[in-house]
């Protein structure tokens, strides 16, 4: 394999970002070619990496079509490679762009071209952060996902974006930095900040708990958990559409990418240590943003809490270090990326006709968008784990492996699946069902064809891992193993260090 | 007379000096001239420097020194003064300060800066920075009509010439004490018991401090750089500071190497001061000259941070940040220049709002130059803190790298904040954009050059590879 298949992945969105830059112009037909350019490059990422998933090989748990390129010079080499768990989240995010590009085109009035721009290069940063296998350049790529992000809910977000925006660059910031220093501590320990050395030696035990604690710290907030979750209903009711996609489908999974790969894999003992600080942290999150999302008026801001929830499960499943609960999150974290990126979209659709995302201003949707009501459903019910949809094998396999470590975080976060189902079906309940009240409600436009075939497709996924989640699992299936595997045998041999 | 050979940059220097002031007193209205014939001359120099030879050499009685580490930043002192010059020439001209001395003035500055890198000797390094420093007062104050100007020359004046007797004072101490002002004899008679010495570095770095503008000697700054003509004030943000680091690595590193554990926690506090007072103080500031101003002690406060750990790549990492800082406030203020309406310029922050409306393609080189100096990767502002953190980190400093990286988040908030008001408020009425080509020539280079260091961050670690001082 000569073809740096890994580099073109990452890099062609940011050749269509520059295309589109440079042609300059306010005539329509340069619009149109930026738009041209924007979906092309990418559906031709896409196809990409289906090729990519296609060509890999899912027998071996070794980092596959690695690449590595002397960059700084002497200590630091520009380093790619994917494995059974990065393939998964490249394939989100090269098909929940082109949906973004969908979204943005009918949705954004003005500077689109800055717009089309600021997505393509945040595919390229997301992409980047799946791929890496540096901490540098992981870092490089996690940060620089901020800019782009930035100026996404800055600039066309609704009108408290200003403090949203900044909320959402301070937190993610303050996060980071710590993980920066852990990082270049990591390169004065060991000499390496590359990945798959860092996973065959291991670090000292001793410093594993600050350097844990450094990284939680950036993955905490990206992902969000309690109490630092505080950005994202902000960011995602202000962002505009395709952002909130973004920031839900694809932007919170780099955190618990994070968390697999490397709080996991490097600080196995500080893992082992902080698993139920991770639990206590995420039952509440579980619980308590449950409970706020049931209060909220806001379409989105009900979304966004429950993605919170969402994670919390995610969160669990990663740190009961079983194969069922990695791989339950791994799917979880798939299916959140779709049913969340349908959720928002689902809203946006509605705010984009109504210009309102209040609940109350909504109800009786069903008597003039059939269509709609009927995608909205799929969606609530995927979102609450209705056995069949991609939501369900995730919290189930979740629920499984976490079972066998404690039964009462078994239990307490089994209670958020019974509050997702009340809040989900609430929410759909007062938009959907009910007789018209507002009079204006009637001349409303049922889902054009754009929409439909994104909803379609955004269904046919949902439901197909629903009910064969097997594609899903085999991907994954041998890295996990190598993953639990290895975490096993750096613990004991860490436990049987501090005995003598 | 052979060694007349190795001073042929000074001397070519101080000879166009001369020349360019019979010109601008003989010939009338001879500005233009005068300010192309020293670009002209600073180029000349530029390459008489580059020319030089790479082993280290020592003239006068040891006390005057030509190594690589001064070949580089004489040679970064003259282009970023070359392109100072270039990107000022239409507020110059809008301004009135168009007068011959203007050019004239920087040369002398820039002749003693060029002193003060070269000088290994007390005496020849208190030559060049008196030198640069009467300069730099007439530049200050050099719009006489403007009451803000002379105020802004007075003042760095008084304080200038308080922190030089105090530098003065610590130099007749460290004479005292060790019997020599040369560095290396310096170093061989100095250990941590001689009190009085050590008293005599404490002045020094007190001297040094005022000059890279550290807190808590940094008093001057802001009112100086709102004060003087935008064109000194970029002169300011830049140029001294080179000549400021250089020296500050020189004192530090060769004459004072021994006595480390003295001043150690000196730079470390000054660096921590630097940084936390430039994020704080910068968030309430309304002209943007002020905010540079703050941001420049920030900056200051990182650059001394990588002198802390006494090695080499903390110097290294120190001339990194120095480059980076020089690329990015040529940017900046060549987006400053650019914000001219009724051919008056404006300096209120809140006159950028909406620019990206009516100037795409500004804004957007300014959002690179202040995401930059904000230190958000992959832009080149963020490897400059990588490096300097990787020093500190590297001889355990954690709790310098930890307050550093936990400023530049305060910090990221009033960039961010300039950032807010370009992309995110209402359009106002569009700028007279600047269609002299020597700005815009300074300010592409200089965004295009922060915005792709990433793809070959190994360049300038090779360019200064070479620099072993100690």
């Amino acid at each position: 394999m000569n073809f740096p298949i890994l580099s073109a992945i990452i890099f062609i969105p940011l050749i269509g970002a520059i295309f589109i830059l440079v042609s300059r112009g306010n005539s329509k037909n340069i619009e149109k070619n930026y738009k041209y350019t924007a979906i092309f490059s990418s559906i031709v990422n896409l196809l990409l990496s289906l090729f990519l998933w296609y060509s890999f090989d899912s027998t071996t748990s070794d980092f596959q079509f690695v690449e590595e390129r002397n960059w700084i010079n002497g200590f630091i080499n520009f380093k790619l490679g994917i494995d059974g768990i990065s393939i998964l989240f490249i394939l989100l995010t090269t098909f929940i762009t082109p949906i973004c590009i969908f979204s943005g085109i009918s949705s954004i009035k003005f500077k689109i071209k800055e717009f089309l721009i600021s997505i393509l290069i945040m595919e390229t940063l997301m992409l980047g952060v799946f791929c890496s296998l540096d901490l540098i350049i992981f870092y490089l790529f996690f940060e620089g996902g901020l800019i782009p992000m930035f100026l996404i809910i800055g600039i066309w977000g609704g009108p408290k974006r200003v403090y949203s925006a900044f909320k959402f660059f301070l937190f993610t910031l303050l996060g980071s930095v710590l993980m920066l220093i852990a990082i270049i501590s990591i390169y004065w320990i060991t000499g390496t900040t590359d990945v798959t050395k860092l996973l065959a030696f291991g670090i000292p035990q001793e410093y594993q708990y600050l350097l844990w604690l450094a990284f939680f710290s950036s993955f905490a907030v990206k992902m969000p958990m309690w109490p630092v979750h505080t950005w994202l209903p902000d960011a995602h009711v202000e962002a505009p559409t395709a952002g909130s996609v973004i920031l839900a489908a694809i932007l919170l999974k780099m955190a618990g990418y994070g968390f697999i790969r490397f709080s996991l894999g490097l600080f196995p003992v500080a893992s082992d240590y902080f698993t139920y600080l991770i639990f206590f942290l995420s039952i509440i999150a579980i619980i308590y943003t449950s409970l706020v999302a049931l209060m909220q008026d806001d379409m989105k801001k009900l979304i966004a809490y429950s993605s919170v929830a969402h994670m919390g499960f995610v969160t669990i499943g990663i740190f009961s270090i079983t194969k069922q609960g990695l791989e339950g999150s791994i799917v979880q974290m798939i299916s959140h990326g779709l049913i969340s990126a349908a959720l928002f979209l689902c809203v946006g659709v509605v705010y984009d006709r109504f210009q309102s995302r209040m609940i109350s201003s909504y109800g009786g949707l069903v008597n003039v968008m059939p269509k709609y009501a009927f995608v909205f459903m799929i969606f609530a019910l995927a979102a609450l784990g209705l056995p069949g949809t991609s939501g369900f094998v995730g919290e189930f396999l979740i629920l499984v492996g976490v079972f066998k470590v404690s039964i009462i975080v078994a239990v307490l976060a089994s209670l958020g699946i019974i509050l997702a189902a009340a809040y989900m079906l609430w929410l759909y309940r007062r938009v959907i069902f009910g007789r018209i009240l507002n009079s204006e409600l009637k001349n409303m436009k049922d889902l054009n064809k754009t929409e439909l075939y994104i909803f379609g497709s955004l269904i046919i996924l949902i439901i197909f891992f629903g009910f064969y989640p097997e594609p899903l699992l085999n991907t994954v299936d041998i890295s996990i193993n190598n993953l639990i595997e290895n975490y096993q045998m750096n613990l004991n041999f860490y436990l049987a260090q501090s005995d003598t | 007379m052979q060694t007349i050979v190795y001073i042929f940059p000074e001397l070519f220097l101080s000879f166009s000096i001369m020349t360019f002031l019979m010109i601008g007193v003989f010939l009338k209205k001879s500005f233009k001239l005068v300010n192309s014939l020293t670009i002209i001359s600073l180029i000349f120099t530029t390459a008489l420097v580059l020319n030089q030879q790479d082993e280290t050499i020592k003239i006068f009685n040891n006390s005057y020194i030509i190594d690589d580490f001064s070949i580089l930043m004489k040679t970064i002192t003259l282009l970023f003064c070359i392109f100072i010059l270039f990107s000022s020439r239409e507020y110059v001209k809008i301004n009135n300060i168009d007068k011959i001395e203007y050019p004239i003035i920087i040369l002398t500055s820039v002749l003693g800066m060029i002193l003060m890198i070269s000088s290994y000797d007390l005496i020849v390094f208190y030559l060049g920075l008196e030198l640069q420093s009467l300069s730099l007062y007439i530049l200050a104050s050099f719009k006489k009509e403007d009451e803000k100007s002379t105020e802004a020359g007075l003042k760095y004046f008084v304080l200038s010439a308080l922190a030089t007797g105090l530098l003065l004072y610590g130099s007749s101490l460290i004479y005292g004490f060790t019997g020599s002002t040369n560095f290396e004899t310096i170093s061989k008679n100095l250990n941590s018991n001689n009190v009085g010495a050590v008293f005599g570095i404490v002045f020094i770095i007190i001297g040094l401090a005022f000059k890279v503008s550290a807190v808590p000697f940094h008093m001057w700054t802001p009112d100086v750089y709102e004060g003087s003509p935008t064109s000194i004030t970029s002169f300011f943000a830049l140029v001294p500071k080179i000549a400021a680091i250089a020296v500050f690595i020189r004192f530090m590193y060769v004459p004072f190497l021994n006595v480390i554990d003295q001043w150690q926690m000196i730079i470390v506090f000054i660096s921590i001061a630097s940084m936390i007072l430039g994020a704080t103080a910068a968030i309430g500031q309304k002209n943007i000259k002020r905010l540079m101003a703050y941001s420049s002690i920030g900056h200051m406060g990182y650059a001394l941070a990588g002198l802390a750990p006494g090695t080499n790549a903390g110097i290294q990492s120190t001339i990194i940040y120095l480059i980076i800082y020089l690329v990015m406030n040529l940017g900046a203020f060549g987006c400053i220049f650019m914000m001219k309406r009724e051919n008056t310029f404006c300096e209120n922050i809140n006159d950028l709002s909406g620019m990206s409306k009516n100037h795409p393609i500004l804004s957007l080189s300014f959002l690179i130059i202040l995401f930059s100096l904000a230190g958000i990767p992959p832009l080149a502002g963020f490897f400059a803190k990588f490096y300097i953190f990787m020093s500190v980190i590297e001889s355990g400093m954690y709790i310098l790298a930890i307050l550093g990286l936990l400023t530049t988040v305060i910090s990221a908030f009033y960039y961010l904040r300039i950032i807010k008001i370009i992309y995110f408020d209402k359009p106002k009425k569009p700028f007279e954009l600047n269609y002299d080509w020597g700005l815009k020539i300074s300010l592409i280079l200089s965004s295009v050059l922060v915005l792709i260091y990433f793809i070959y961050p190994s360049f300038l670690l090779d360019l200064i590879s070479k620099i072993q001082i100690i």
